[in-house]
């Protein structure tokens, strides 16, 4: 038996009001094709919000965890992503479309200080009480963006010349939203 | 502000080393060049030796990296790369890798050479071995050939060469924050 009970009424629309994440249920990663296989990262400090049908993130790029603290620190150094003087990467949205399930979302990234477009897109789920009696919205969403149009350019050729690290980076929020100012009975 | 300038040669006629000497002449008021005079004191690079604290010349180079608003480096070229020496002493300085003196300090690699070139490979070199150790690697650029025709008795004399300093130095004073400027 599930513990989430559909809230049919706004299930195919992005609600109004004030919705949080909840941080422990969510989760911000990157992923990069390195070489023969795809390199993994995650940016586990993070806030992200939804108000009034605008979605804000911001990720503290210190927190950035990989499996190496030495590639840690190169990922975070002025080569990659300049932690020093950029320490957020940050989004902002300007529009929402939800149909069904399907979620597109057009707004800006800011990484390293430049600011681009970015739509991302994914699966929409809820709003649903849980069996606390909280109102959650489920986003689990995708882009890809250049990282070399963000002044992220490091590189080494692979023997057969090829570049090692691709340029196109998918980053990744899957968010848990909970709806903060109201309680609903379960 | 302190910039820390280091030579990669050893010789005590060597034009790079005149260079950072030109160097602390053309430092505005507020700008203080110190020259690193320890290189060759820094032993040969081996994990076994690599414990905290590390060799004595070790530590005095992480310590005056550390200190420094920004690492000026002035470069000869060997065999198209980076004098083993300089290279010996980043080799120790980058470690840890993760924590090293290096890691975002402003650094503006410049190259001279008795040949045609100036050093541009050394210096493309040394630039990417410093990104690699989380140097901020700045744009500034000088490479001046034919070196040895530039210096009267150890003085650099030529008006253009001067002025790449300067501009380096600029360049390189432009990267180090605000807040750290006395």
């Amino acid at each position: 038996m599930s513990t989430i009970e559909q809230n049919n009424q706004t299930e195919q629309t992005i609600p109004t009001g004030t919705w949080q994440a909840d941080t422990v249920h969510s989760r911000v990663a990157f992923e990069v094709p390195y070489a023969v296989a795809t390199f993994t990262g995650e940016v586990p400090t993070f806030e992200a919000s939804l108000e009034d049908g605008t979605l804000r993130g911001v990720a503290q790029i210190r927190s950035l965890q990989v499996k190496e603290e030495n590639l840690e620190a190169h990922l975070l150094s002025p080569e990659f992503f300049d932690a020093e003087r950029h320490p957020e990467v940050t989004f902002a949205s300007h529009e929402i479309r939800r149909n069904g399930d399907a979620v597109s979302i057009d707004g800006e990234i800011t990484i390293k200080g430049i600011t681009r477009p970015a739509t991302l897109t994914g699966t929409a789920t809820g709003p649903a009480v849980d069996h606390f009696g909280a109102n959650r919205l489920g986003l689990q969403l995708t882009t890809t963006v250049d990282r070399t149009a963000f002044d992220i350019n490091w590189n080494m050729p692979l023997p057969n010349g090829d570049p090692a690290l691709s340029n196109d980076v998918t980053l990744k929020a899957e968010l848990t939203l909970v709806a903060q100012g109201e309680q609903t009975e379960a | 502000m302190q910039i820390l300038a280091i030579s990669g040669s050893l010789r005590a006629d060597s034009t790079n080393t005149a260079l950072l000497r030109a160097l602390r002449e053309e430092a505005p008021a507020g700008i203080e060049i110190a020259l690193y005079d320890g290189l060759k004191a820094i032993p040969a690079y081996d994990g076994d030796d690599d414990v905290v604290p590390g060799p004595a010349p070790v530590e005095a180079l992480r310590k005056l990296v550390r200190e420094a608003d920004a690492v000026f480096f002035a470069t000869p070229e060997y065999n198209s790369s980076v004098p083993g020496a300089l290279k010996n002493a980043l080799d120790w300085a980058s470690r840890p890798l993760a924590t090293n003196a290096f890691r975002n300090k402003p650094v503006a690699v410049v190259s001279a050479s008795a040949g045609a070139f100036g050093g541009v490979w050394a210096a493309a070199e040394l630039r990417k071995v410093l990104g690699t150790m989380g140097a901020r690697v700045t744009d500034a650029e000088l490479a001046i050939g034919h070196a040895h025709e530039k210096f009267d008795a150890g003085r650099l004399v030529d008006h253009d060469a001067r002025q790449g300093l300067r501009d380096a130095l600029n360049t390189l004073v432009a990267e180090v924050p605000a807040l750290l400027v006395a």
